[in-house]
């Protein structure tokens, strides 16, 4: 094969000291390696976090926010506060109900905005579930269950019974699997509630589903629209919550706020609701990078030093080939050659390693736990992560030999010619 | 007079466009120098070379010979184009060398120049003909098969092409220094500069590297300087030139 004359150089260098050369190369790559592993299995567990979120919180969700400002007073409407001075001692708030008024205007509207992909009104309260002499606490959705399965995915998350079961039951439920391994009750056994204002009402179990979130696997049911609104004793208008996906769902920080202005009713995005996830998120995201990069720039350090340890080893043999006309341009290239020729081989290595220990985790069972319902650990392969990777390790390796590189190109043949 | 030639060659040295100047009439004037002045400052300004100025003729063995620190060394290195910091003037075949670029004097060198080194200096890692190969590379004038039988040839000349695929850092003294003079003679240079050429040899590898060196100069017309403290290897050449403290006492 024939190779430019100064890639030759550097491959005969490279191969003369093997050992050396391999040093150089494993310490690249073992930080791709852990950088591929660290980055797939955080993006995993990111994305896992990521999508129990989204199917337990809409993207954006409109509801009546009971205001709880004191600051004014009915009073302060009827008197003139320029003109007196109003006290009202323990004020509280006035008597309202937390439904959305407009609600069928709103829906109506909502289902129209192209931005949107499924409108899912709600009426939640709150409940208790008999199981004997011992009530459970929990909530209960009043739902239209085709459009809620459109927000949350529910379809497949059911452990037993089918969605559907809902609409042709009467009086059916479909509850979580944690609170009907609480109540001890399987598809087809009655279940009765009871509402904090007295009434209650018995239903069916026609399915259970699992979110994989505690949260709500252990408190929640569904149960159709209408029923809630029987047990709370309102009509058929009364809805408390309207739960939205969007088409893209990044954008519904965004949306939230235009809706919430459209509509004066407090509109919150998933991000919002889930803030503290979010965050933490971001942390394991921070720090993945921070310590990849800290791996990658140590590797980049043993590059350098084995660089200038060579480069040291080689000053006769570069004052030599400068005698013989070799100019800095072609000493740099040497040297850069070589490393980035560690970088390269050292980097492939290491998505390889990286590939097969992410392999590796995502084929370790996962820890039984009633709150998360996975079974392994959760690892993305990315084309992207191992793209990243391996651009990084040969910009690193690239700065790493530079330096020594250019000092190399400098050296001055008479001095060490002349010993 | 002194002062403006100095400063004249400053200016055309500042200017790397400058073409080839000829100042020697005689065809056979291989290498010329004009009033060569050199400093050393440190640690103390030192004056190493005082008005240095000789001609090489084609085929000529020339021996700068002179006590250490007379500038002998020096000198050397300001004729192969390797120290560029010197006033004064060189000229290498017909081509005014000085003031060129560090990139265009690496061309030169590679072309014009071939070097035998006190200590062999050969490239430990690569085999014998490999080193002699690399120059030849560099330069690029021949395929990468014609560069190979020319450095086998240039082996078997020397008579070391048994030699030819081993590692050179495997080789003995003799042996290295004897592929270094193929190494130098690899693209065929105008001048062979030599720094004690035998200077680290036995006295048997000594006559045989000189007697090869001889040998060049007569049957191939080969024009070589060498650096030598041996004042046996200096009386058998065509010319010496003797240094005392930075001046040129006897051609």
């Amino acid at each position: 094969m024939k190779l430019p004359v100064n890639i030759d150089i550097a491959k005969t260098h490279l191969l003369a000291k093997k050992r050396q050369t391999a040093v150089a190369m494993l310490g690249v790559t073992f930080g791709i390696g852990m950088y591929i592993l660290m980055i797939s299995f955080m993006s995993g567990f990111n994305e896992f976090l990521e999508d129990t979120l989204l199917s337990s919180t809409p993207d954006v969700h409109i509801y009546n926010d009971i205001q709880t400002d004191y600051s004014r007073s009915i009073l302060d409407e009827i008197m003139d506060t320029n003109k007196v001075v109003n006290v009202v001692y323990h004020t509280k708030p006035k008597d309202i109900t937390p439904n959305i008024r407009i609600a069928q205007k709103i829906i109506s509207d909502l289902k129209n905005d192209e931005k949107v992909l499924a409108v899912s009104p709600q009426l939640s309260t709150q409940v208790f579930y008999n199981n004997g002499p011992v009530q459970i606490n929990g909530t209960l959705s009043g739902v239209n269950i085709l459009q809620e399965a459109l927000l949350t995915g529910m379809s497949d998350k059911m452990k037993t019974g089918k969605i559907e079961n809902l609409l042709t039951i009467d009086n059916g439920i479909l509850m979580g699997q944690g609170l009907a391994n609480k109540l001890n009750v399987k598809v087809g056994d009655i279940v009765s509630l009871a509402t904090p204002k007295g009434t209650s009402l018995r239903f069916r179990v026609v399915g259970t589903f699992q979110f994989g979130m505690g949260a709500l696997d252990n408190v929640k049911s569904y149960v159709a629209i209408s029923k809630v609104q029987q047990l709370l004793g309102k009509d058929n208008q009364y809805i408390t919550d309207i739960n939205l996906k969007l088409r893209n769902y990044s954008e519904a920080q965004k949306m939230a706020k235009v809706y919430g202005a459209r509509y004066g009713y407090k509109s919150e995005d998933w991000q919002t609701a889930n803030a503290s996830a979010m965050v933490s998120i971001l942390i394991r995201n921070v720090m993945t990078f921070v310590i990849s990069f800290t791996m990658l720039v140590v590797a980049g350090f043993g590059i350098y030093n084995i660089m200038s340890m060579t480069i040291q080893n080689k000053l006769k043999d570069i004052a030599i080939l400068k005698a013989q006309g070799f100019a800095g341009k072609d000493i740099r290239q040497i040297f850069l050659t070589e490393s980035v020729t560690i970088g390269i081989i050292g980097a492939l290595l290491g998505l390889a390693l990286g590939f097969l220990m992410s392999y590796g985790v995502y084929n370790l069972p996962f820890p039984k736990n009633e709150f998360i319902s996975i079974t392994r650990f959760p690892v993305t392969f990315h084309w992207y992560h191992y793209a990243f990777g391996i651009g990084f390790g040969i910009v690193t390796t690239f700065i790493a030999g530079l330096m020594p590189s250019v000092k190399a190109s400098k050296i001055d043949p008479v001095e060490i010619l002349r010993g | 007079m002194e002062e403006k030639r100095s400063m004249f060659s400053k200016m055309i040295g500042s200017s790397n466009k400058q073409a080839p100047v000829t100042y020697i009439d005689d065809p056979n004037t291989v290498l010329s120098t004009h009033q060569l002045n050199k400093y050393f400052y440190e640690p103390d300004k030192f004056h190493v070379l005082k008005d240095v100025s000789f001609k090489v003729d084609r085929g000529e063995f020339v021996s700068i010979v002179g006590k250490s620190g007379c500038g002998k060394s020096t000198l050397l290195y300001l004729i192969s184009t390797l120290d560029t910091s010197y006033e004064g003037e060189i000229i290498i075949n017909k081509q005014r060398v000085t003031g060129l670029t560090q990139n265009e004097l690496a061309h030169f060198r590679n072309e014009h120049i071939g070097f035998v080194f006190q200590f062999h200096f050969l490239l430990p890692e690569f085999t014998a003909l490999q080193n002699v190969m690399l120059p030849a590379e560099k330069l690029g004038k021949y395929s990468r098969s014609e560069i190979e039988d020319r450095a086998y040839e240039k082996l078997k000349w020397l008579d070391m092409q048994q030699f030819a695929n081993k590692v050179s850092g495997k080789l003995s003294g003799g042996q290295q220094q004897r592929v270094a003079i193929a190494r130098a003679l690899s693209n065929d240079p105008t001048v062979i500069m030599g720094d004690e050429p035998t200077g680290n040899l036995d006295s048997a590898n000594t006559q045989i590297v000189f007697d090869i060196l001889k040998d060049l100069a007569r049957t191939k017309g080969q024009t070589i300087i060498a650096v030598t403290h041996d004042p046996e290897f200096a009386e058998n050449t065509d010319r010496t030139i003797e240094m005392v403290d930075g001046e040129i006492v006897k051609q």
